[in-house]
């Protein structure tokens, strides 16, 4: 049930999204070093522009990516179509994008 | 080969004209059933109306320009483009592929392997006109773009062609073209 | 009708960048959710993250960085597929980016041990 445009949000957010996921796996390796605890995630995120422009972008990233993705797999799986199929993607998309972007505040700006 | 005694084998799409029954036993019995993913009108004789409807809405038909008037057109055989067309135009529609691809079962609108390639050899035919057609055919809701790439296509073609790297094709002229309208 | 035979490692490699996706997709939530914590109720956060130390815990994140490896490395190879000009072997790039997510999936779990 994809198009042009749609494949071509899905890719282009697939290619933007590599190298931060590279960043992330990165950021993880190293952070969960001695143990993790919110202090040390905070004290490096905190007032960060740099660190909410990253997750920023990642959040509306992955918002597009997933929401297209979860769209072919409802149907192809569930047979979802036409309305239904587009209001289902336009909520995960929605859904990822308010409970990441207020997930990237907490952390940076909060 | 013409394609007609296609059908499920042991769960597999061939041509059974060509499967030796010694290599498909299991425990001494067999299983046929009709091409998957098509009618079944009877026994194992299946509807391939479907087929052929995609495969011209895919615009899998030879888009001409010239006239019985007109110089026979020189082709370069050792060129890129001919070299790729050449690579699918072995297609007998046998449906094999289209039996074989679980996106075709899942997506009915899914214009299906064998259309998509059929699309691509034309699209590398310096005889057809027909390009901006079979792009814009190919990247509807059923087109080019639903392909997940398992290759089930190319791994059962009995005539060994790719139908699956004709589509990443499809995908890669149609994206180049969305790039140069943004410029 | 008898299922159609799909063990070829291709379709392999379809499963897993759909299963690794679907997961993400659902797991997403989760973590974005417990990271708003930090906004709400900071102590809350960190007896989550305290939970982390369990070893059930280490497992399932090594199945997450696995799965997420997984979908990069695979999703970069379908994007070398489609887009870039050379046909490489299929097989051989969908084992290596298997191989190399399983590898950065294990160097977290070391790390996290």
């Amino acid at each position: 049930m994809l198009n042009l445009p749609l494949y071509m949000a899905q890719r282009i957010t697939a290619l933007l999204m590599a190298p931060l996921v590279v960043g992330h796996l990165a950021v993880m390796i190293y952070a969960i070093q001695g143990g993790l605890d919110s202090a040390e995630i905070l004290g490096r995120t905190q007032g960060s522009l740099v660190w909410f422009l990253f997750y920023g972008t990642f959040v509306i990233a992955v918002s597009i990516h997933g929401a297209i993705g979860l769209r072919s797999v409802a149907h192809e799986w569930s047979g979802l179509k036409g309305t239904l199929l587009e209001l289902f993607m336009w909520l995960v998309g929605l859904a990822l994008f308010l409970l990441g972007a207020r997930a990237v505040w907490a952390v940076t700006y909060a | 080969m013409c394609g007609s005694c296609a059908m499920m084998v042991n769960g597999v799409p061939r041509w059974t004209c060509r499967t030796h029954m010694s290599k498909v036993l299991v425990n001494n019995a067999v299983m046929i059933e009709p091409l998957r993913n098509l009618p079944v009108i009877k026994d194992l004789v299946v509807d391939m109306d479907p087929f052929f409807d995609k495969w011209v809405a895919a615009e899998g038909v030879h888009h001409g320009a010239l006239s019985r008037e007109d110089p026979i057109a020189s082709i370069d055989t050792s060129s890129d483009s001919r070299t790729q067309a050449n690579a699918g135009i072995e297609c007998i529609n046998c449906s094999v592929c289209y039996s074989a691809c679980d996106t075709v079962t899942a997506n009915e609108d899914y214009l299906g392997p064998a259309a998509l390639q059929r699309a691509w050899t034309l699209l590398n035919d310096v005889k057809d006109e027909g390009r901006k057609t079979i792009l814009d055919a190919v990247s509807g809701s059923g087109g080019c773009h639903n392909c997940h790439s398992m290759g089930s296509c190319t791994v059962y073609c009995p005539n060994e062609l790719d139908p699956m790297s004709a589509i990443a094709g499809l995908k890669r002229e149609t994206a180049k073209r969305f790039f140069a309208r943004r410029k | 009708m008898k299922a159609p035979a799909r063990s070829h490692p291709l379709w392999f490699a379809y499963m897993l960048h759909r299963v690794s996706g679907v997961t993400l997709a659902l797991f997403l939530p989760l973590h974005f959710w417990i990271l708003s914590l930090a906004m709400t109720e900071p102590l809350r956060l960190d007896g989550f993250l305290l939970l982390t130390e369990a070893g059930a815990i280490k497992l399932a994140e090594f199945g997450l960085v696995f799965l997420l490896a997984v979908h990069l490395f695979g999703g970069l190879r379908l994007m070398a597929m489609e887009w870039l000009p050379w046909s490489a072997s299929q097989k051989t790039l969908a084992a290596g980016a298997t191989a190399l997510s399983l590898l950065i999936a294990g160097l977290f779990l070391l790390r996290a041990i």
